[in-house]
């Protein structure tokens, strides 16, 4: 019913104060996430067109569009430039930042100057990468193997780990203040039992966060002391062990991969209640899924690690507790499905992305149980079965869950709609390029391809060239909405405070919210997903 | 690009069917699992769909169902960890008398040595209808020895053995790969495998003369002077070494190891850190001396004196030095 | 004066200075909990190389100054204790006890600082700092009993330096936080109703003597019985 001149004049959070300065010593959460958006985006661009590259190489099986080092520092940089620099930070430093004080009744979170710093740690540890791709990249594989990385690599493995060390940082302090503002700062009336099950996910997060990444940041140490000083601890020239480095790195590595999907989670059931106009089915069991995962998440790491020399009975405990984690997820994907039963559903966007996100999640997740099976592992452990399966994970499970919560949460944050139609038509771009360049990869992998390969025998070049194919279209998924999203910054429909009809205490509020967030303090009375008494959001609209 | 477009790899082990057959089903399973799913949401999806006046049903949960839905899944998947650990069981537990190759792997290529003394870069000619056991090692960084038609993969790591073992079952030639990612060049660090007929492949030996691996081990073991105090009788102020291999070794602290291949290895390049019990710390460090191929062959050597007789395998020429009789029946030693 | 402190203290997002006082808290507690994992990388890898190379180790640990370690851990109790009554005081009120328990603080923090200067330099005088310069030679003629290897000897040096390096730049980082809350208990900033900052500081500087109470044994006093 607010014209756009009226909507216009209303303060928020983003007319409040103009300037640089105003962004860049900002402690509003709101900006700050803006603030990630950008820089994430930013990183995003960079990992893909990485992945571009890559990609065009294994067009042919002979080396011919790159030279083999070049080749390995792409793979390498791409996965360390996805996986800490966009994946990580997602969802909880864009949307979790925006949404986190919004949805339990906050002003802002419990350390808004920290959560500041946590950007500037972000900034700087990007412009550490920066130099180091610009100034010769870094060829270990986003992991880091020694000796190789220690004593044989000519490239810059100090500058790309000390960097992933600083981000690691801004990591840790994102959880922090989301643990202590969930515990501490939720409004009148918001129970643990009434918190959003984005809520939830996020909290989860955040303790693997705190527990996790703190393990990789002294690991990074030790190969940076070990590169510069020789100091031994890896290396078995030097009477160090390199299967030590490994159970290190993938301490932390193993529940980094649930730092990137439990949010996306979140996310999506945020949205299939809402556009299903039904409260979550098994809230309960939602919630604690996402605990489950954390902790069982931490028992898991040496289901890497099958084929590298460890012994047989432990590899045998690690794979039955890699069976445990699954149970949790499949919970989940269950209570979605179970969410929609007798609901009334709606196909926007949001929706699609949700529907996508279950589809793919579900495949990706059952291929985990191919790996987690000793004698399956053994042929197809470093393939590209593997790059198939986190893949899937995470670019079909987070990064939908990233896209579906963009559209879904973009008129709270710009005050504007993105077009409708274009947002479908992305989705089934995104879903369709996906698939045609991951599913290829299963078959590749059984095969026997192995990954981080530049050159390859010539059977393998059918499936590579759908691969490639595939690729180039999920590209076009991924530039739609980076251009109408800009777009409708300007020219798109002004936003009402809840379009979506959705539940929440994020959608009482107006569209962009105001600086403080609330106009006065919510006491919350009611419980989550309360879609029996949301009034359906074209019934209102009828209404006016 | 259309003429070679498999989509399964060639089975050519005894192992590669058991593989295939979880794998099979795993498939199966997870296809009927995504049809499922995908199933019940498209049926939800138009069933249920918004219509004007008809209202979605609050449903707060079934205790019931999420119960159903994790112990299902828990008790197939305790059913698909128990069949994959099976296999890897048989995977890393080698039959006794193997064929042994001893494997060098290195930036960039495989290395590889035959017990009858062969040597061969990047290729490995073997017999088809044999156990092969691969005592694997790298002089640089961790590699990963990987035949896609034998289904086996292992990591070859410096500073220790890691071993692998298959049947191979059919005559051809096979993609052998690095499958840890080791530099430059990790993608050229390629070779095959051929099998042949047991014919085919004596004939492949007797090809060109070489000297038993053992041999060549027995020979650097005196160029070493190592039979100074490695000796028969009890003047020895080092363990006799005869029969030694693959026994259990009561060491000065205490501790009981067996005598595999990392402990010979181990023995040789750092020879203080397990002191055989009676014996003093006073063996000198080989380490830095002693190339990989030469510490392949003085395994070897060490494990014909644990032989029972000469004749263990089919096909060679001579098995190595003259053996002392056995006390004990052969011990098979415990794989990595 | 005090009033004012207190007013300006309670930050805009909070309801009231409990729930302020208590996200400090907290905060501070879950930091602590992530520092715990940083460091337990290390004593990971610490643990496995002793029960390996234990020789080494043990030769290694000798070759510590068990004076000037027992007089540092000394040091860092008592440092400790002025700090816990430096809370106290701040508790009640006692604003001028306060500053000389937090200068106190920094006398003991510095000496500690100081004392690990020596030692560190003791061991660059014996060629124990790991790299190029490193020789354990010395190490290997004091105990002819054992075998001791200079590879996995250094390893213990390289652990020695790293572990107590980390320790040492955390306790760089708590003289720097007390520095900044003497300042600011001379001009009177800390009052019975608002002394968080003296609080959490306080739960940090606790915790790095922990940390300080695990390195000793492990690092000074492995198989410290006469030998042979």
């Amino acid at each position: 019913m607010a014209t756009a001149a009226v909507t216009a004049e209303r303060e928020n959070y983003l007319n409040q104060q103009y300037g640089i300065r105003s962004w860049l010593l900002t402690t509003d959460h709101k900006r700050i996430a803006l603030l990630y958006l950008a820089s994430i985006t930013f990183f995003f661009f960079i990992g893909g067109f990485f992945a571009l590259l890559i990609r065009l190489e294994l067009l042919t099986p002979a080396g011919d569009l790159v030279q083999a080092d070049t080749y390995n520092k792409l793979f390498s940089m791409h996965g360390q430039v996805m996986v800490f620099f966009f994946l990580i930070p997602s969802i909880p430093a864009v949307l979790g930042n925006f949404l986190v004080p919004l949805m339990i009744g906050a002003k802002d979170l419990a350390f808004p100057r920290i959560n500041l710093l946590s950007w500037y740690l972000y900034a700087i540890a990007g412009l550490m990468y920066i130099h180091c791709i610009l100034t010769g990249g870094v060829d270990t594989g986003w992991t880091f193997y020694t000796p190789l990385s220690t004593a044989f690599s000519n490239t810059k493995v100090i500058e790309a780990g000390l960097s992933i060390f600083v981000v690691g940082f801004s990591s840790i302090l994102t959880g922090l203040n989301f643990v202590v503002t969930i515990h501490r700062m939720r409004a009148p009336g918001m129970t643990w039992s009434r918190l959003p099950l984005f809520i939830w996910a996020h909290y989860a997060t955040s303790i693997i966060q705190l527990l996790g990444t703190p393990v990789l940041a002294i690991t990074l140490v030790l190969v940076v002391l070990e590169r510069a000083l020789h100091l031994g601890i890896f290396d078995p020239k030097l009477g160090g062990d390199p299967l030590l480095f490994q159970h290190l790195f993938w301490f932390y590595s193993h529940p980094a991969v649930y730092i990137m999907i439990l949010p996306s989670m979140g996310v999506i059931t945020e949205i299939v209640p809402c556009f299903s106009r039904k409260r979550v089915f098994g809230y309960e069991f939602v919630a604690m899924a996402s605990i489950a995962i954390a902790v069982i998440g931490f028992l898991v790491w040496a289901h890497h690690m099958f084929v590298a020399g460890i012994s047989l009975y432990s590899a045998m405990i690690f794979s039955f507790l890699s069976y445990l984690v699954a149970i949790p997820s499949a919970i989940k994907v269950f209570n979605w499905t179970a969410t929609m039963y007798k609901g009334s559903i709606r196909f926007s966007t949001p929706m699609l992305y949700a529907f996508g996100f279950i589809g793919l999640f579900t495949m990706g997740g059952l291929t985990g149980l191919f790996l987690a099976a000793l004698g399956i592992d053994v042929h197809v452990t470093d393939t590209y079965f593997v790059i198939a399966h986190f893949h899937y994970i995470m670019v079909g499970g987070a990064v939908m869950g990233y896209l579906g919560g963009m559209h879904f949460w973009w008129p709270k944050i710009s005050g504007r709609m993105y077009p409708e139609s274009w947002g479908r038509l992305a989705a089934l771009i995104v879903f369709l390029g996906f698939n045609l360049t991951f599913f290829p990869q299963f078959i590749l992998g059984y095969l026997g391809m192995p990954r981080r390969y530049w050159q390859y025998p010539p059977e393998f070049q059918v499936l590579n060239v759908l691969s490639t194919a595939g690729s180039t279209i999920l590209a076009v998924g991924y530039l739609l909405p980076m251009v109408y999203f800009l777009w409708s910054m300007r020219y798109g429909k002004v936003a009402d405070d809840n379009p979506w009809g959705a539940s929440g205490l994020e959608w009482m509020t107006t569209s962009p919210p105001p600086t403080f967030n609330f106009e006065e303090t919510p006491v919350v009375t009611w419980e989550a997903y309360d879609y029996a008494h949301i009034p359906d959001p074209e019934e209102v609209a009828v209404e006016r | 690009m259309f003429d070679n477009f498999p989509l399964w790899p060639v089975r050519a082990s005894s192992g590669a069917a058991t593989v295939d057959a979880l794998y099979i089903f795993l498939v199966a399973l997870s296809a009927f699992m995504s049809f499922a799913i995908f199933t019940m949401i498209l049926v939800f999806a138009v069933r249920f769909r918004h219509r004007k006046g008809v209202e979605a049903e609050q449903i707060e949960g079934s205790l019931a169902l999420e119960t159903t839905w994790s112990v299902i899944p828990f008790f197939i998947f305790l059913f698909i960890f128990a069949w994959g650990a099976v296999i890897y069981f048989r995977e890393r537990t080698p039959p006794r008398s193997a064929m042994e190759i001893y494997v060098v792997a290195k930036q960039w290529m495989w290395k590889l040595q035959h017990e009858e003394g062969q040597r061969e870069i990047n290729e490995l000619h073997i017999p088809v209808g044999r156990d092969i056991r691969m005592i694997m090692t790298s002089q640089d960084v961790i590699h990963s020895f990987y035949v896609p038609a034998f289904r086996i993969k292992q990591d070859v790591l410096p500073g220790r053995y890691t071993m692998a073992w298959f049947h191979p079952t059919k005559p051809g030639t096979y993609h052998l790969f690095c499958a840890e990612y080791c530099g430059t060049q990790h993608s050229g660090m390629i070779g095959q495998v051929v099998v042949m007929e047991p014919a085919q492949y004596e004939a492949w030996l007797s090809g060109s003369p070489n000297v038993p691996l053992a041999e060549t081990g027995q020979k650097i073991f005196a160029e070493l002077g190592c039979s100074t105090c490695h000796r028969p009788d009890t003047q020895g102020r080092g363990p006799d070494l005869a029969g030694v291999f693959g026994k259990p070794v009561m060491l000065e602290d205490g501790r009981t190891v067996v005598a595999d291949e990392n402990y010979v290895r181990e023995s040789i390049l750092n020879p203080a850190s397990k002191v055989v019990q009676g014996f003093k710390p006073i063996m000198p460090v080989f380490q830095g001396i002693v190339s990989e191929e030469q510490l392949s062959a003085l395994v070897a050597y060490v494990k014909s004196l644990g032989q029972p007789g000469p004749g263990q395998t089919a096909g060679t020429s001579s098995a190595g030095p003259s053996n002392p009789p056995a006390n004990e029946p052969a011990h098979e030693p415990k794989v990595q | 004066m005090a009033v004012e402190s207190h007013e300006l203290a309670l930050r805009h997002h909070f309801a009231d200075p409990e729930q302020q006082r208590q996200a400090a808290s907290l905060g501070m507690w879950v930091f602590l909990a992530t520092e715990i994992m940083f460091f337990g990388g290390m004593f990971c890898a610490y643990l496995i190389y002793r029960y390996w190379y234990f020789n080494e180790f043990a030769a290694g640990s000798r070759s510590l100054d068990i004076t000037l370690g027992t007089v540092n851990t000394a040091v860092l109790i008592c440092s400790s204790l002025t700090v816990a009554m430096g809370v106290r005081a701040a508790q009640m009120g006692k604003n001028k006890l306060l500053v000389v328990l937090l200068l106190l603080t920094l006398v003991f923090g510095f000496a500690f600082l100081g004392i690990k200067g020596v030692e560190w330099y003791q061991k660059y005088e014996e060629h124990h700092i790991p790299g190029p310069s490193f020789d354990a030679s010395d190490l290997i003629r004091e105990y002819p009993q054992i075998h001791i290897d200079p590879q996995h000897s250094q390893i213990y040096f390289s652990l020695y330096f790293a572990m107590t390096g980390l320790h040492a730049l955390h306790m760089v980082i708590g003289i720097g936080i007390f520095c900044y809350l003497t300042y600011f208990a001379v001009r009177g900033r800390y009052t019975p109703e608002y002394h968080t900052p003296v609080e959490i500081g306080g739960l940090y500087w606790h915790f790095v003597d922990i940390v300080w109470i695990y390195l000793f044994p492990l690092l000074y006093l492995i198989d410290r019985k006469p030998l042979g």
